[in-house]
């Protein structure tokens, strides 16, 4: 199975989201629904990639504090929640996973 | 004071774009080079993983895209979750649409195909600096193509420098935390109020009861309870 068919499809229908409006508009009225529906879009999708990497380890819900992964998560949070900076939030994670894998393998 | 066209202006426009766009490739060229160790590491040969990015051209979709392949999904579940992932891009297509309504066919199938996170806030901010005068300058479109094309070339040439150090990158780094890292930080500050944290929240917990389900179909459950608690709290909060 050749990958390449599968993100050519992919790319096709990326390319058509980002082409809709901008082709259409003029010619039909976007529905308001829709419209509010895709705010949630990000949030939602994010969110739900976000949460099962922190929680889920080994196949199994880890809400205690030898998930390292979820730790290092929160503390990544609580950096994007202060100072809505990427890079920062991305090195805090990073640092934290590292520091409590570091302290595990003691 | 209404500039006559000229090529000068379209190029100064153009320049601006780039200008513009360059201290957001702080933040995206790590990203690639990350997206293209990832997607050596998940099996996919170093062509796919160069074309994914000319051809889905999509940070977040291609991180997920990986994943997917790399934990042996299916082709329709791999490209289903591209699409959904990629939804919010049809936000910022009726976002730039009046602006770039009186373009032709060719330069609105060009613009649609940069219209990135990054590019789209850059050119966005350009838009709404000078609201509905399009006399202050008719060569806006350049500014967007400008900063569009400089995003576009720093993702294919970060992801050419990942692929080339993936395999010297070894797995106790665990770089694929950076995927759920990223989202975080996207995330986060678009909580602006309680629907878009309620529809956050039911999503994450949609996902992770889900998490059982085949080939990650839990994302689209989330995704679907996520949109629909949104609605719902937007509709009670008002």
């Amino acid at each position: 199975m050749s990958w390449i068919l599968v993100l050519a499809l992919g790319g096709l229908l990326t390319f058509a989201t980002r082409l809709s409006f901008i082709a259409l508009l003029g010619r039909v009225e976007t529905p308001d629904l829709l419209r509010r529906a895709l705010r949630y879009v990000p949030p939602a999708v994010l969110s739900a990639i976000i949460l099962p990497e922190l929680v889920v380890r080994q196949g199994a819900v880890d809400l205690s504090f030898h998930n390292q992964r979820l730790l290092a998560g929160l503390a990544a949070a609580a950096v994007a929640l202060r100072t809505r900076n990427v890079l920062l939030t991305i090195g805090v994670g990073m640092a934290a996973l590292w520091v409590l894998q570091a302290l595990a393998a003691r | 004071m209404s500039a006559p066209p000229s090529p000068s202006t379209r190029r100064r426009e153009f320049l601006a774009g780039c200008r513009d766009e360059a201290p957001i490739l702080l933040g995206v060229a790590p990203f690639g080079m990350i997206y293209g160790i990832l997607a050596l590491g998940a099996g996919l040969p170093a062509f796919t993983a160069q074309a994914m990015s000319s051809i889905v051209f999509a940070g977040s979709a291609q991180f997920i895209a990986t994943q997917l392949v790399g934990s042996g999904a299916p082709a329709a579940v791999v490209v289903a979750t591209i699409f959904v992932v990629n939804l919010r891009h049809a936000l910022y297509s009726a976002s730039v649409a009046p602006y770039v309504r009186h373009l032709g066919t060719a330069w609105k199938g060009v613009l649609a195909y940069l219209l990135t996170d990054e590019a789209y806030a850059v050119a966005i901010h350009r838009y709404l600096r000078d609201g509905d005068h399009t006399e202050v300058s008719p060569h806006r479109h350049w500014y967007f193509l400008g900063a569009g094309i400089t995003l576009w070339a720093s993702w294919q040439a970060s992801t050419a420098v990942g692929i080339l150090l993936g395999a010297q990158v070894p797995r106790s780094w665990s770089l694929d935390f950076t995927l759920p890292l990223t989202f975080i930080a996207l995330v986060f500050p678009a909580l602006k109020d309680r629907a878009a944290a309620a529809s956050a929240l039911a999503a994450g917990a949609t996902a992770v009861l889900a998490f059982g389900l085949p080939y990650k179909l839990g994302l689209m459950a989330a995704a679907v309870t996520g949109i629909v608690v949104g609605l719902a709290a937007e509709r009670a909060s008002s």
